[in-house]
This record gives C-alpha cells, structure tokens and sequence, in this order.
C-alpha cells in the first residue's frame, strides 16, 4: 500500500520505535497532526523539513519532554507514552537535545559521569568515548562552558552515548556549527553505528541527512510529504515536499506507515 | 583592643551565620527560589532538640545526632510535596506557599509553646565557658566550636557536591533541568536530596543558634532567614564559601555596630547588606551578576 | 495605543474587542451606592462595628496594593510592612509638630511615595525570590533605624497627639470616613491605572516580558510607578491603622503579619482581579472575628487555606466564580466577541 520507496524495510523485524497517529499541541498552535512512522532497529532515521515542520517537537516528544494531546509513542513493543522523559532515558530512549545543553559549570568528564549514572550495561563506556574522541582525554578537567560549540556538541553526543542507548535521537546536530565540523561530527556516525545502536534525527540540512541516512521522512506543518530511502526518492521529490508545493500529494498520497500494517 | 574583640567576635558569629546560609543558598542555586520558611524550620530543630532533651535527658550534642536526620527527611518530604507542587506553578507560587509555611509555623509555636524565649544546653561547660587572649579579649569556647563545625558542614557539603555522584547530579540539575531529565535524572529526587542537605544544615544552625543566645517563635525570620539572606547576598549568589564570607562579613559589621552603639548591631548589619547592594549587587565572590 | 484609550475596537466583521461599557457604568454607580452607604454607617451602627470596619478597610487596601504589584507588575514584595511602619511614623511626626492627623495623613503617603523612590532604586535590580526578601530585609532596616530617635519613642512607640479636646465618639466617626476614603481612593486608583497604558505595558509584560521590552514597553517605569503606588497605598493604610490605634508602636506597625495578611488576602480571594483582595479581604475578616478568641489560630488557619489556594486554586474564590459566570465587575482587560455576540464571551486575559 505504501507508494513510497521504503516497503521493503518492514522485512527488518519489529520496528524498535512505532510513532502513532501522534498530535501535539503548543498552545493553540498544532505542531503534530496525527503523524506515524516506524524506526527498524540499525536505521539511521532522518527527519527533515523546514522550520516549524514540526520536527523537533516530533523528536521532544518521543524523549518525553512534550505530551501528546492524542497518538502514542511504542519503544520496543511497550507504550512509553505516560513516561516521564528520565524513565524513557533509562529504557534507552536518550536525546542529544537542540543546542548542546551540557551542564556548563561541570567538567567534561563530569559531564560523561552524568550522562553514566543511570547508565544501561552495554558497550559504551567514559573510556570508550575518550577512545573514539580522542582529544577529550586531555580536556576531561575543563569546563565546557569553555569548549567550542563543535566540542561541545561532541561531548554532548558522548554524555549520550556512556547511557548506551537504544534509540539515540539527535535534535539539529549541525545547528551553530561550521559545514566541516558538521561533516567531521557525522563523519563519527558509522563508528557510533558499529556498537548496535539506532538513530533517529532531525536535520535541516537536508544534504547532509540524505548522506547519512538510510531512510528519510520529510515533514511539513505536522504531517508527512515523504517518505523514503535516500536512493529512491528524486530531488525534486525532496525539494517539492520540502517546501510543500503542489503535487506533493502525489508523490506520497498516504500520511505514514502507520495506516499500512 | 575593643575594635580587636569586636572583629574576632565578629568573625566568630559569621560562622553561625554561614551555618543559616549555606542551605538557602544551596537550594537557590539548584531550584531558583527562596525558601521563605528556611529559618522557621531552623527554630523547629531546635524546638524539638529542646522537647527530646526535656523528655529523655539525653545530652545536647546527641540529640543533634538525631534533630539533623530529622530534619533533613522533613527537607525531602517537604520537598517532594508541597515544595514540588508549588515550584510547578511558578515562582510566585513558592513564594507564597513558604511565606503561608513560616506563618503557619510561626504562630503554631506562638499557640502551642507561648512566646516565651527558649534555650539550649543552659549551664553546659560548653556553653558557658571561655577563654582570654591577652587581658581584654574574652572568646566563648561554642562560638569556636561553631565556627568549626561551620567550616566542616562547608568542606563536606563541597566534598559531597564536587565528588559524590547525587552531587554532581543536584549541580548538573542547577544547570539544566530538562538535560538532567535526558540523561535519566529524576530531578524532583534530586530536589529532594538538596532540600534534605539544606534543612540538615539549618537544623544544625538553629541548636546553635538555641545555645548561642534563645528562641523564640519570631526568630526564624527575624534572626536567622533575614541573616542568611544577608549573609547570602553578600557573599554572593549561589557561592558555598561566599555564605561564610558573607557571614564573617555581617558578623563583623554587626559587632562593630555595637561597639559603636549597643542599639546599632543589627542595623549596621543590614546597612553593608545594602552598600553590597548598590556598589556589588552580584556579591563580593561572584563573577557575573545574577538576577 | 489605540485600544488603550477606545472602549471598543472592531477587528473584523466577526470580532470584536469589547469592554461592555454598560457593565462599568452599572458598576460605577454600584460602587458609588455603596462607598454611600458605607459613609452613612458611623450614624446607624454601633462604635464595634465601624471599629472592625476600619480594620477591613486597611486590609482591603494593603491587598490591592499588593495585588497591583503581585498580579499584574510581577513584584512579589515580602516587605510592605515598611511602608505601613512608615506611614504610621510620618502621621506620628507630623501630629507631633501639632498637626492633626487627618489632616497629616495624605502628607505622609505622599512622602513615602518620594521615599519610595530611593528605596525602588535599591531593590529594583534583584528579581523574584530575591526582590521579596531584600524588600523585607529594607523593612527591617528602616524600623531599626526609625527606632534610633527617642523624640519618636525609640523601641516603644508613642500615643498619637493630637486627639485632646475631640469627642471620642466624633474620633471614632472620623476615622472610620478617613479609613473608608482611603480605601476608595486606592481601589480608584488602582482600577483607573490598570485601565490606561500602564495596564497595557504590565498585561503585556505579565505575557511575556521580553516581546514586550523589545517592542518598546517601557517595562521599567511602569514597574516603578506601581512601586511607588503601593508604597502611597500601604503608607496611607499605615496611617489609618496609627489613627485607629491611637499609638504607633514599631514592632507592630512594621510586622512582616502585614505583608502575610495582604498577600493571603489577595491570594485566597484572586490574584490579578481588583475583585479579588475584596472577596480575600472578606474572608480574612471572618476568618478574624470568628478565631479572635483563640489567638494564633486565624493567622494559621489563614496561612493554611493560602497555602492550598496557591496551591489548588491558582485565581482564588474569584477565580473560582469567573470561571462559571464570566462575570467581572470591574473589567480591565479585554474581551473578545464573536459574531453577534451569540457566542459566550472569552477573556483575552487568560
């Protein structure tokens, strides 16, 4: 039933994150209309779109941080949609948030050490990071108030991963930062991959994301314009659900996958 | 020589205060708020150190060993209920639930143990000795132990929040709230836990203070929150030592207040409280201005 | 500015800002009725009677006044009682230099609204929890300092001259129609600043402050003219309160129970309504007379039911009518019609 060119996925297995028939309000103002979609476990998931696509929201609320007024967020077959933001990232659910939000007055190690205390038993540990990203090593002791935003936003990933996610969701890695820190910054994706984990993020940048991703989801006001591996949609088909010009509706004439099944 | 004792009594006091302070300002940094029933809890402490030493005769400094446990899990409970509820409905709201606390405090020992000024420990060696340098200056041995116990509850409170794990995570949660959530931290505990430290801390001030001169319903405001804010907002907002620094320094404004005019102690405190206002509103410790 | 000054601006066919003048001419005249009424007591009640009304009468006003910084200036000030203390102590002064305190009391809150000044620029840099206590520790400060002059009775206070050779009975009337003026003036002054441009800036400050600097509001001078405001207010309840007593003792004219009385009283009956502190006002004085006689318990029990009001009921027993009846018996806000007004009317406020 879906026309768009992610069908063959569902052969994965069970999906490890089900989106459905999610709406969330910001006010009055609606920044999710009943929007679907399924994250098979090793998928790099990309959300794009333009600004208030709602994309972030989309991303807040699968951390927990916004309630859904209807819909519901499954993470691994359970209903995580009453959890509090601290539980899901407990479960493995654990976001990178939009603009880094290290604790500033804490050391980076110390920083590591928060995102490790209420840690899962996995492969990541504060060692392994400072193994990947080798230069943190000898800053461990600095503030990171003090740090470039490029480190920053690595450290921020670092303080993520010592939780041994699951789902790691990324909210606008790119955002601040120059175009080769954000290419050296997702150039450490496939390092990350290696470890088991999936990722679901969000980026305006939309070349960037069609490099990273193996399946994008484009949305616009709240819904979905497209869906698909990065292969098998055209540019067009990006720019015209992108920008929500008209045809979109032909190019993917069904809302998500969460009416297929 | 008068000056002389007038500043090491001076100093001597700041630690009392710091002991007032610390906590209020521990839970202002984490949770940006004024607990304004901060100093009648500190006069329950010591209501209840009286009531357990009237009833079992235990020795004073024992039954600090039970009132700061005591109080420090009324901190948590406090905390996680009333305090919770209301720091979700803004800062007004706090404002006014621990104003109606202290008052409902204030005058619920006002109506169950009368007006009546209370000490602690009165005719303990503790309390009523003291010692000399040279032939003018006479030093109370409890404001020296005071002091030290101050110091003490300051190095252990920066012990616990530089090295332990709930520390770091009650500074990560001053930071940034919603990121704590994200990395798993469940920051009404973490609340907890700060509230819990900050009403241990005052319950030690407030059997201090019981030894160190009397209370009475009214002392919780009048004496120790308003010093502690002093002692705070001199020192600077949000700073652990800035507490003692601010304390020493209303300590020692007060003392030579007196000397000057035994009617000018408390006014000459609150005098360099509002010079450090005008000339250093972000305190003598603090970097940058906080509002 | 238009909508500021235009009782009623049509947007578009379908809607429509409204104040409903009719409304405020109805109760304009009610409330004219009743100040009328209210004056006419001292020859119908009993001396009780008007004494406990005088006492209304401060509260009312100390909690508009806190209500007009509280609920629409966002200055939560835990120290009010200075500007009591000290409203009561300049009727002192003043009587003292032989003149009659009615006569001294509109010049003392006039002057504590120029002390209020200096005092604006001290606080005025601190914010919410921090602003509360630096205005209870400036307080304190100023009852320490006015308890230095012994000509003033140092810490004991002095009887208030000026009364010898009045009729007791003309003292008590006097007192009572200088209480209820008082009174009205504040609620008129609150009401008439709250429907002009100040209002404007502090509704949309209230909303959020940074759109509304940036939009030019001139946050700062709106927030130091209500300062100032409440200070005139609070230091003319002082001096009704030194009247009534016949004596201005410092620790109980400069008591934080003031500022605790005028802010449970707005809290319980509405915080940012003018009808709120009346319905609080109220409730305080029953609460009052009804526990007088066993002691501490109306201050507790008070304490208590603000606590679970600001807890539970966040726009008080006003609140609570508003929300069934949509009534509002002085409206300085705004409303938003649809249609022909077959529609039930929303606040643009809340």
């Amino acid at each position: 039933m879906n026309e768009s060119t992610g069908g063959g996925r569902a052969g994965n297995g069970t999906p490890i994150l089900e989106v459905r028939d999610l709406s969330v309000y910001h006010g009055q103002l609606r920044a999710l209309d009943a929007l679907s979609l399924r994250v098979y476990p090793g998928e790099v998931y990309a959300i794009i779109g333009a600004n208030g696509a709602g994309k972030s929201t989309l991303l807040r609320t699968i951390a927990g941080l916004h309630h859904p007024q209807s819909g519901s967020v499954l993470f691994e077959g359970t209903d995580v949609t009453g959890l509090r933001p601290e539980r899901r990232a407990r479960q493995g659910i654990v976001m990178v948030p939009e603009g880094r939000r290290l604790f500033g007055s804490l050391s980076v190690e110390e920083n590591l050490k928060v995102g490790a205390t209420y840690a899962r038993s996995g492969p990541w540990t504060i060692e392994r990071v400072y193994e990947t990203f080798d230069w943190m090593r000898d800053r461990r002791n600095q503030r990171a108030q003090q740090l470039s935003g490029g480190e920053q936003q690595t450290v921020a990933i670092g303080r993520a991963l010592v939780a041994n996610p699951r789902l790691l969701l990324l909210d606008e890695l790119s955002l601040g930062l120059a175009p080769l820190i954000v290419q050296r910054i997702y150039g450490m994706l496939p390092q990350i991959l290696e470890t088991g984990l999936t990722v679901l993020l969000v980026e305006q940048d939309v070349s960037q994301a069609l490099r990273v991703a193996t399946h994008i989801h484009c949305l616009l006001e709240g819904r979905t314009t497209l869906e698909g591996t990065p292969a098998g949609v055209s540019a067009e088909q990006v720019e015209a659900a992108y920008f929500g010009l008209a045809g979109t509706a032909a190019v993917n004439g069904h809302p998500g996958e969460g009416s297929v099944s | 020589m008068a000056w002389v004792n007038a500043v090491i009594q001076g100093v001597l006091t700041g630690g009392l205060y710091a002991l007032f302070a610390c906590g209020l300002s521990l839970l202002f940094g984490v949770m940006k708020v004024v607990n304004l029933a901060h100093g009648d809890l500190a006069v329950i402490a010591g209501y209840v150190a009286i009531g357990i030493i009237t009833a079992t005769h235990m020795p004073v400094l024992w039954s600090v060993v039970v009132v700061v446990p005591v109080m420090a899990v009324l901190g948590y409970v406090l905390q996680r209920t009333v305090i919770q509820s209301s720091l979700n409905r803004g800062v007004l709201t706090t404002l006014i639930v621990t104003l109606g606390l202290s008052m409902v405090i204030e005058n619920g020992l006002l109506q169950f143990f009368s007006a009546d000024t209370r000490g602690i420990g009165a005719g303990m060696s503790l309390v009523t000795s003291s010692f000399s340098l040279g032939s003018q200056i006479q030093i109370a041995w409890l404001l020296v132990v005071i002091f030290a116990v101050a110091v003490v509850v300051l190095l252990g409170l920066q012990y616990f929040l530089s090295g332990s794990s709930y520390g770091r995570l009650i500074r990560a949660v001053a930071d940034d709230q919603e990121a704590a959530q994200l990395s798993g931290a469940d920051y009404r505990h973490v609340f907890g836990i700060a509230a819990a430290l900050a009403l241990g801390t005052v319950a030690l001030g407030g059997i201090a203070y019981g030894m160190y001169s009397d209370l009475d319903p009214t002392t919780g405001t009048d004496t120790i929150l308003l010093f502690a804010f002093v002692a705070v907002v001199i020192g600077g907002l949000g700073s652990l030592w800035g507490t003692l620094l601010g304390g020493i320094v209303l300590g020692v404004a007060q003392q030579i207040g007196a000397q000057i005019n035994i009617s000018d102690e408390l006014l000459a405190g609150y005098l360099v409280f509002l010079a450090v206002l005008v000339l250093r509103p972000q305190g003598l410790t603090s970097r940058r201005a906080q509002t | 500015m238009s909508l500021a000054t235009d009782t009623s601006v049509p947007i578009s066919a379908d809607f429509h800002v409204t104040r409903s003048r009719q409304n405020v001419a109805w109760t304009g005249l009610g409330a004219l009725v009743v100040v009328v009424v209210l004056a006419l007591f001292p020859y119908i009640v009993y001396s009780g009677t008007t004494a406990i009304l005088v006492q209304a009468f401060i509260v009312l006003t100390l909690a508009s006044m806190w209500n007009l910084m509280a609920g629409y200036a966002g200055l939560v000030s835990v120290g009010q009682q200075g500007f009591v203390g000290l409203g009561a102590y300049f009727v002192l002064i003043l009587a003292l230099h032989g003149l009659s305190p009615f006569a001294a009391l509109p010049v003392a809150a006039i002057g504590c609204g120029v002390v209020a000044l200096p005092l604006w620029w001290l606080v005025s840099r601190l914010r919410s929890g921090y602003f509360a206590i630096a205005t209870w520790v400036l307080a304190a400060a100023i009852m320490l300092f006015i308890e230095r002059f012994q000509s003033l009775g140092g810490g004991t206070g002095l009887p208030l001259p000026g009364f010898t050779g009045m009729n007791p009975t003309l003292i008590t009337a006097y007192t009572y129609w200088v209480g209820l003026a008082v009174t009205a003036a504040a609620m008129l002054a609150v009401y008439v600043l709250l429907r002009g441009r100040l209002g404007l800036v502090l509704t949309a400050v209230r909303d959020d402050e940074v759109a509304a600097r940036s939009s030019g509001a001139r946050v700062g001078l709106a927030r130091l003219i209500v300062f100032v405001v409440a200070g005139i207010g609070c230091a003319a309840a002082g001096g009704v309160l030194a009247i009534s007593q016949l004596q201005v003792q410092p620790t109980a004219v400069f008591s934080v129970q003031w500022t605790a009385e005028m802010a449970f009283a707005t809290i319980i009956g509405g915080l940012g309504t003018i009808e709120g502190p009346i319905i609080g006002t109220a409730v305080y004085m029953v609460l009052q007379q009804t526990l007088a006689s066993y002691n501490a318990w109306y201050l507790i029990i008070l304490g208590l039911v603000a606590i679970v009001v600001a807890l539970f009921a966040r726009r008080g027993l006003w609140g609570l009518v508003d929300e069934r009846l949509h009534l509002r018996l002085f409206p300085v806000g705004y409303w938003l019609r649809t249609g022909a007004g077959n529609g039930r009317p929303r606040s643009l406020r809340n």
